[in-house]
C-alpha cells in the first residue's frame, strides 16, 4: 500500500498543530479488546484488537532436546507470520525482515524478564525438556502491530495449560492438561512510541506509522524495570528522547496492566 | 543474559572495580581501525575491538538490481551482516540466520541517517560486514567499521556513525562487554551515534535494568562513541598519510 505525498504531508501538518486525524490525543490508545482461549487445540490462545488491528497468538507446548549450554532449561521459541490476508504489503513465503524483527523484540521481552520459568520445564536433564512455541499471526494490519502482538502473547501465556506427559510411553497427551504453564509475576508489556515531527505518538494508525521517522519499543515489567528495547527505522533520537520514551512506556505499561488485569 | 551455569573462573565478573580482563568499568577494549584494506571494494575498513574482528566492504554506488527495490527519491543502502562459520566457539552455520537478518536491518537503520541518500537517487550502495572473529559487541563494531568503509568509498556523508555497548555485570554498569560478560551478565545495550549531531541511530537492549541504570549506560556509551569517532577519523586520515 502506498500513500499520496499530499496525504502524508497533511497528517504531518495536523500533528504539528497538535491533532491526530481520528481526534485522539498523542498518547491515547484506541479501544483494546481481548478474547481468550479461542483455539481449542492450542495450549493457549488470545486474540487482541487495538482499533482495527487484529492479532492472534497461539501457544503450543511440546517436548524437545535442550540446548547443550542449558541442559536443565525448557526452550522458548517465538515466531511471527505477517499473513498476506492482513495487508496488501505482506507477501506469502518465508518470514520477511519486519516479521523477524517484531518476533525477536517480543521474544526478548518474554525471555529476559524470565516470565516463563524455564527451569521448571525440565523432564529429563540433558535429554528432554518442554518447548514453548509462541506463534504470532497478524490478521489485519491497522498500525501498532508490535504492542498488539506483545499483549496477545502475554495474555495467551498467562492462560496456558501444560499438556500431560506420560512418562511410561514417553508421549505427550495434548488433549489432557496438567496444570498451568509455570510463570513468574512480571507481566512484560511492550509499549512503542513513534516519532513524527519530533513528537512522540502512541498506538499509530497505519497511515501515522507510514509517516513516522522512527520508533522505539520499551518493554517494562511490573516493578517498572526495563527488560527489552529496540529503536527501529532510520530516524534518530536524542538521549533525552530515549529517557522520555522510557518514562512514557513505564507509565503506559502500568496502565495497560491495570486495564487488562495482567 | 544467556543464563546457563557459570564456570568457576567467571564466578565473579568484577573484583575490586576490575573486570575479568583487567579493565576498569568505564574502559573499552583496545580498538584498532584501518581504512582501505580491500583492493576490489570501492571502500573498506577493518576493526578490532579486543578479539572481535570485522571486515567491512562497500560496493557502489552502482546500478540497482532487482529493479523493484529502486527508490526514485534516494539511494538504497543494502547492508548484509554475516558471522563467518569459524568466528565462534561452536561453528556458525553459513548463510543468513534470523539473528543476522535482524542485525543487517538495524545496522542499515543505524547508518542511513549519516548518508546523503537523496543526493543519488535510483542507485544502490552495498555494504558487507563480515565478522571474522566474534567475542561480543559484533554488531556495534560492524557498524563502526561500516561507517569508515562508506567514508572510504567517498560516499557523501553528514558524519561518522560509531557504536559500542554498555551493560550490567554483577550489578555494575560497564562499557563494552566482552564474551563472558555478555554471556553471564545481566544486561547489554548497544548504541550507535552520529558524530555530526550526537543523535542515537541504533539502540537495542536486553536484560534487566532500572531507568537510572539505562541513563548511566547512555552516558557511558556516549563517552565510548566519542572515543570511537576519533579512532575512525584517525583511520581515514591514516590512509592518506601512507600515500604521502
Amino acid at each position: 500500500m502506498s500513500m499520496l505525498v499530499q496525504n502524508m504531508q497533511y497528517i504531518k501538518k495536523r500533528i504539528a498543530q497538535g491533532e491526530r486525524l481520528d481526534g485522539r490525543g498523542f498518547l491515547e490508545f484506541r479501544d483494546i479488546t481481548v478474547e481468550n482461549g479461542i483455539i481449542s487445540k492450542a495450549e493457549a490462545s488470545a486474540r487482541v484488537h487495538i482499533g482495527k488491528t487484529d492479532v492472534v497468538v497461539g501457544v503450543k507446548i511440546d517436548t524437545g532436546t535442550p540446548f547443550p549450554d542449558s541442559p536443565d532449561d525448557g526452550i522458548i521459541m517465538c515466531g511471527a507470520e505477517f499473513s498476506s490476508i492482513a495487508s496488501p504489503d505482506f507477501e506469502n513465503g518465508p518470514p520477511g525482515i519486519d516479521s523477524i524483527e517484531l518476533s525477536r523484540v517480543i521474544d526478548r521481552g518474554i525471555r529476559e524478564s524470565h516470565l516463563i520459568s524455564t527451569e521448571k520445564l525440565c523432564i529429563t536433564p540433558g535429554e528432554k525438556v518442554w518447548m514453548v512455541f509462541i506463534d504470532i499471526h497478524i490478521l489485519n494490519d491497522a498500525g501498532n502491530l508490535l504492542d498488539a502482538a506483545g499483549l496477545a502473547a502475554l495474555i495467551a501465556l498467562k492462560n496456558a495449560k501444560m499438556p500431560k506427559y506420560d512418562s511410561k510411553t514417553e508421549c505427550v497427551i495434548h488433549d489432557e492438561s496438567d496444570g498451568n504453564l509455570p510463570l513468574s509475576d512480571v507481566s512484560p508489556v511492550p509499549v512503542t512510541l513513534y516519532k513524527i515531527n519530533g513528537e512522540f505518538l502512541l498506538d499509530p494508525s497505519w497511515e501515522e506509522k507510514a509517516v513516522s521517522d522512527c520508533q522505539i519499543t520499551v518493554t517494562t515489567t511490573k516493578d517498572g524495570n526495563i527488560t527489552a528495547m529496540q529503536k527501529s527505522e532510520s530516524g534518530t533520537m536524542s538521549d533525552k528522547e530515549v529517557m522520555k520514551a522510557i518514562d512514557l512506556s513505564v507509565k503506559e505499561g502500568a496502565k495497560l496492566r491495570k486495564k487488562l488485569k495482567l | 543474559m544467556m543464563g546457563g551455569t557459570r564456570p568457576d573462573k567467571y564466578k565473579k565478573l568484577v573484583v575490586k572495580g576490575k573486570r575479568i580482563d583487567g579493565r576498569k568499568l568505564d574502559e573499552m577494549r583496545p580498538v584498532i581501525i584501518k581504512a582501505g584494506v580491500l583492493d576490489q571494494a570501492d571502500g573498506s575498513a577493518y576493526i578490532e575491538v579486543g578479539s572481535t574482528k570485522i571486515l567491512a566492504g562497500v560496493f557502489g554506488p552502482k546500478v540497482l538490481h532487482p529493479k523493484r527495490l529502486l527508490d526514485e527519491d534516494k539511494a538504497v543502502l543494502d547492508v548484509s551482516y554475516a558471522m563467518l562459520p569459524f568466528s565462534t566457539s561452536e561453528r556458525a552455520r553459513p548463510g543468513p540466520s534470523r539473528r543476522s537478518k535482524e542485525i543487517s536491518k538495524v545496522a542499515k537503520n543505524a547508518l542511513e541517517p549519516s548518508i546523503f541518500l537523496e543526493e543519488a537517487p535510483q542507485v544502490m550502495i552495498s555494504l558487507q560486514l563480515d565478522v571474522i572473529s566474534a567475542d561480543a559487541g559484533t554488531r556495534a563494531a560492524a557498524i563502526t567499521a561500516g561507517s569508515v568503509a562508506l567514508a572510504d568509498a567517498g560516499i557523501p556523508m553528514k558524519g561518522l556513525v560509531s557504536a559500542c555497548a554498555a551493560g550490567k555485570i554483577d550489578g555494575n554498569i560497564a562499557l563494552d562487554l566482552c564474551g563472558p560478560e555478555d554471556n553471564f551478565g545481566e544486561a547489554d545495550m548497544p548504541v550507535a551515534m552520529l558524530s555530526s549531531n550526537n543523535e542515537i541511530t541504533l539502540l537495542q537492549f536486553d536484560g534487566d535494568m532500572t531507568k537510572d541504570e539505562v541513563s548511566k549506560s547512555l552516558e557511558l556509551v556516549r563517552k565510548g562513541n566519542e572515543y570511537l569517532w576519533s579512532k575512525q577519523e584517525e583511520a581515514l586520515r591514516g590512509k592518506y598519510k601512507e600515500v604521502d
